[in-house]
């Protein structure tokens, strides 16, 4: 995985709430195996004015000129300024993995839902949680050239004016992504207490030891 | 000391690891594995080279992509084919255990789980599907992770994660003929919202929730994470217990009488504290019907179209303007003047033999109406087909002109060949009314099986207690 450490970055603006992962990714896509190569699909029903395929040549597709990222001046953003309960609906990994070949590193939003939150984390993707009002603030004051940086061991965010704000992020899941770290190997290093809880567990309840064996 | 909430008992009997920063390392008893989020996880295992810690915790089968109809020829779709035999692979290579496409026993994940008894109360039941939260239904807790998460748990049986607060949504009074489980949670998250339960473990308790079957818990449990909420709970009684005698992976013998006075405990102390507590009448829920494109976007049936102009809130507004645009609607239309093109009963909300004979009620003796031009009834695994079988519903569906087809997920998300065709109007039992989730352009309004049923008959949504 990616680390995350600093980044200073164009930012694009996403104005509406409960942009679901259904829209993030739609479902013909996620009958792929492989994990990389979704970008070009990304918001794919929002993005182009025909239906989308797998394994479509995404260059020969019509653009939705009205739609935000295809706007020349957002073009290379790495920040997403999103709404309300961003990332609801399904558990789809599909979805960091498509925001994240597309070349978001950050999405900054009041509330995010708690699957996609997750997920981000996983792919070497921030998540940022803001006070509703100063997301207002931001979607205010973005205009074509905004950039931000954003700090993830200050837990800061610097708009263009110099004004930091500050975030909160669980120290656990920032530690993870800082050093861009593999949360299996971390979790193997404690085979040890996961034996001892399974011995003692069987212990209390048999019935869901019966059939390890095998 | 308080009491503890069933959430809290759960969550405590599961910490194999506490860290000082309140995240835990949880263990998971049952992880079930689909075609979907799964090749991702098992192509990480191999390119670490690591191994399934319990394969038999894990079961898996093929239910997003399948056919409905032809399955003995295979999967037509070269993608979606390539999709199911992966996972048949992937179960061979690592020894899990799977049920294949033609397998008797094959259907929806989280219709299968409880079916089998292969996800039992206090257990934890994790998948790569958000609506995994369907098996809290009998007292496990059960949630939806991602790609990355389905491969720790295959490597590791454990998941990193911090507790949830506590939610209490607590339904007073029974339900009156006519209106379901379906309309009790759709009107929750009309409440709620579909964000109202980020960050929470809703606990459904209360009268209303007792009376249900555990079929009706599952549809409410399925719908917690349409209220934002990765888990959903009802505390175990005499019908959870019920429920689980003599399912294939359910305990036995000396087991079982240990398994059962086990979750006999699995219930909220008296005195426990909630973070949030929401009351509800059920007497005041009627018949549900969405009409936007988020869930929470619901009335009854007996109302109209809401106008956004009466929003304050400007994102909320804007959000009403964009879903009555893509669902070609007006503020003020009467619910029982839209017309409907397609009826979808099926979904792991509602596939279940309880919502078949629901439906099967409405439909007996009538024809589907001049205007409809598919009524599909898709049940929710093929123990649930032949059961409906027995019961000659099949025969009533046919004879009322819909479609009886093979189990899976069909045109809940359109993976498979089921889906709306653009500006399509849909009467559907399933869980989401997004944008394009039930086929590029279509249009989606979620409802109960026997309001999809009286839609069917009518071509257009109707109040199902006038027909009782």
């Amino acid at each position: 995985m990616q680390a995350f450490t600093v980044l200073t970055g164009l930012a694009a603006p996403l104005d509406r709430a409960n942009v679901d992962t259904d829209a993030i990714i739609p479902k013909q896509f996620l009958k792929s195996i492989k994990r990389a190569g979704f970008g070009p699909y990304l918001f794919d029903e929002w993005r182009y004015l025909d239906r989308g395929e797998p394994d479509m040549d995404c260059s020969q597709r019509p653009i939705n000129p009205d739609f935000v990222l295809n706007k020349p001046e957002y073009q290379g953003a790495q920040i997403l300024l999103a709404r309300e309960n961003f990332g609801c609906g399904s558990s789809r990994e599909h979805a960091p993995w498509a925001l994240e070949d597309y070349g978001f590193r950050a999405i900054i939003a009041p509330s995010f839902a708690d699957i996609f939150y997750n997920n981000c984390f996983k792919n070497g993707l921030l998540p940022i949680v803001l006070a509703a009002d100063t997301v207002a603030g931001l979607f205010k004051e973005l205009t074509p050239g905004y950039r931000l940086s954003i700090d993830l061991t200050a837990q800061k965010i610097t708009k263009p004016n110099g004004i930091e704000i500050a975030f909160e992020i669980d120290q656990a899941r920032k530690y993870r992504l800082l050093n861009g770290l593999d949360d299996i190997a971390l979790t193997l290093q404690q085979a040890d207490k996961i034996l001892a809880y399974e011995a003692a567990r069987a212990k209390r309840a048999p019935w869901l030891f019966a059939s390890d064996q095998a | 000391m308080p009491g503890k909430t069933l959430y809290d008992k759960l969550w405590d009997d599961h910490v194999v690891h506490q860290e000082d920063d309140g995240s835990a390392l949880i263990y998971i008893d049952r992880h079930l594995l689909h075609e979907v989020t799964s090749p991702q996880a098992f192509e990480g295992l191999r390119l670490a080279g690591r191994k399934p810690w319990r394969p038999m915790r894990n079961l898996a089968v093929a239910d997003h992509n399948v056919p409905t109809l032809g399955r003995e020829q295979g999967i037509a779709d070269p993608v979606s084919r390539l999709q199911v035999e992966t996972l048949d692979k992937n179960c061979a290579e690592f020894a899990i255990q799977e049920f294949t496409m033609t397998d008797p026993r094959q259907g929806i994940v989280h219709v299968i789980g409880p079916e089998q008894g292969a996800t039992l109360p206090g257990m934890t039941v994790v998948c790569g599907d958000s609506h995994t939260s369907t098996h809290g239904a009998s007292g496990a807790l059960a949630f939806g992770i991602g790609t990355s998460e389905v491969e720790h748990v295959l490597a590791a049986q454990c998941l990193v994660q911090k507790k949830a607060k506590n939610m209490l949504v607590k339904v007073e009074g029974r339900l009156q003929p006519g209106v379901t489980a379906k309309d009790l949670i759709l009107a929750i998250i009309g409440v709620i919202g579909t964000a109202g339960g980020n960050g929470y473990t809703i606990e459904f308790a209360g009268p209303a929730i007792r009376d249900l079957s555990m079929e009706g818990r599952m549809t409410v449990c399925n719908m917690a994470i349409e209220a934002g909420a990765r888990a959903g709970l009802v505390a175990v009684d005499e019908i959870t217990i019920d429920y689980y005698r003599d399912r294939p992976f359910s305990p036995k013998g000396g087991d079982w009488c240990m398994a059962e006075r086990f979750w006999r405990g699995l219930y909220s102390d008296a005195d426990a504290v909630f973070d949030q507590v929401v009351e509800l009448d059920a007497l005041e829920i009627k018949p549900q019907v969405t009409w936007g494109t988020s869930p929470e976007l619901v009335v009854a049936v007996d109302d109209s179209v809401p106008d956004p102009e009466l929003e304050v809130d400007p994102v909320k507004k804007q959000s009403m303007i964009r879903a009555l645009d893509y669902m070609d609607l007006q503020p003020g239309q009467a619910i029982t003047g839209i017309l409907v093109d397609k009826v979808f009963i099926g979904s792991c909300t509602n596939s279940r033999i309880e919502d078949l004979r629901a439906a099967a009620a409405i439909a007996a003796g009538k024809k589907i109406a001049a205007n409809i031009k598919q009524a599909l009834v898709v049940p929710g695994s093929g123990l649930v087909k032949r059961q409906a079988e027995t019961e000659g519903l099949d025969k009533i569906f046919t004879a009322a002109g819909f479609e009886w087809r093979e189990p899976g997920c069909s045109m809940c998300l359109a993976m498979n060949a089921d889906r709306l065709e653009p500006g399509e109007r849909c009467a559907s039992t399933s869980n989401r009314n997004f944008e394009g989730r039930q086929g590029y352009g279509g249009r989606t309004h979620l409802v109960s099986p026997a309001m999809a049923a009286a839609a069917a008959i009518a071509g257009r949504f109707t109040d199902v207690r006038e027909w009782l």
